[in-house]
């Protein structure tokens, strides 16, 4: 059981961040604005909630310009949908077990 | 208590998966009204083809140009009905209309289509009519099956649906028209009934 919980990542134990997670799990980026919207948080909550998945190197931010337009999208990291991965696996074992 | 809250993690991760990759608001009611559409063509066709005088229809006879002219006007119709119920259903679920899920079901439905729609027109300049419905019918299924991986899961079933009249009409080229009303008037209203039933009734 021990074992288990340690799998257990802390990053991820937020609503919103296992929320952009998951969205940067099945998509290969998605922007500002439709992270928004599909979480339905407001563009604070949601910032600080990326830049602590950025700062774990989880997901990597993209910003450039469309037309006049800056946009900024999300990009999961190789490590993040790994640690995203190990996450689910120990949820789902956490579940079973009990 | 532990494991509810993580049973609910995992609920929530299913739905945010989904959610951001499927667009959920596609209109079954659109199916059933584009089925009754073509099927109110296909007896204008019908009758066109019985009041012709000639045994053989050509490209520049009237008869034709009507012919075109119903099968155009089916389809503005259709899309155009579609294309409401769907704005009308995705602001009732709070959904928004042109977001990424979307513009990936239009993109992969319009590959197959096009490619279909300008084969079609490849083969009357070649003069191949009879290859003409099982061919519609294909590529759309085609479409159907391609797009359904980021919408409802119905809409796989009635892309092989299509794509199985398709193949069978090769075999029956006299009578195109009528694999027409199976294809597009009794599978859509079919299948348009059943999602109706299943997502649009609430």
């Amino acid at each position: 059981m021990k074992n288990i919980i340690q799998n257990i990542n802390k990053a991820f134990d937020h609503r919103i961040r296992l929320g952009i997670m998951s969205v940067l799990m099945v998509n290969e980026s998605a922007d500002f604005s439709t992270l928004k919207e599909l979480l339905g948080v407001t563009d604070g909550n949601l910032a600080s909630h990326a830049k602590a998945l950025e700062s774990e190197a989880y997901i990597v931010v993209e910003k450039q310009f469309i037309g006049r337009k800056p946009n900024t999208s999300y990009i999961a990291t190789k490590e993040g949908k790994k640690a995203f991965q190990d996450h689910i696996n120990a949820l789902e074992k956490l579940i079973s077990n009990t | 208590m532990e494991a509810s809250k993580y049973l609910k993690d995992i609920q929530d991760i299913k739905e945010m998966m989904s959610k951001s990759t499927q667009f959920i608001s596609l209109s079954g009611l659109s199916g059933v009204l584009a089925g009754i559409y073509a099927l109110l063509g296909a007896v204008y066709v019908n009758f066109l083809i019985n009041s012709h005088q000639y045994t053989y229809i050509t490209l520049e006879s009237k008869t034709f140009k009507l012919i075109l002219l119903t099968a155009f006007i089916v389809l503005i119709l259709s899309v155009g009905t579609a294309y409401l119920l769907t704005v009308k259903k995705a602001k009732k679920l709070g959904e928004h209309v042109w977001n990424p899920a979307s513009k990936r079901v239009l993109i992969n439905f319009a590959i197959p289509l096009i490619t279909g729609g300008i084969f079609s027109i490849l083969l009357i300049r070649q003069g191949h009519y009879g290859l003409i419905a099982p061919i519609t019918l294909l590529f759309y299924g085609l479409a159907c099956l391609n797009a359904s991986k980021y919408t409802l899961r119905d809409v796989r079933y009635l892309g092989i649906t299509q794509i199985i009249l398709g193949l069978i009409a090769v075999e029956f080229s006299g009578y195109g028209l009528w694999f027409w009303v199976l294809g597009f008037g009794i599978a859509h209203i079919l299948y348009g009934s059943i999602m109706y039933y299943k997502y649009d009734r609430k």
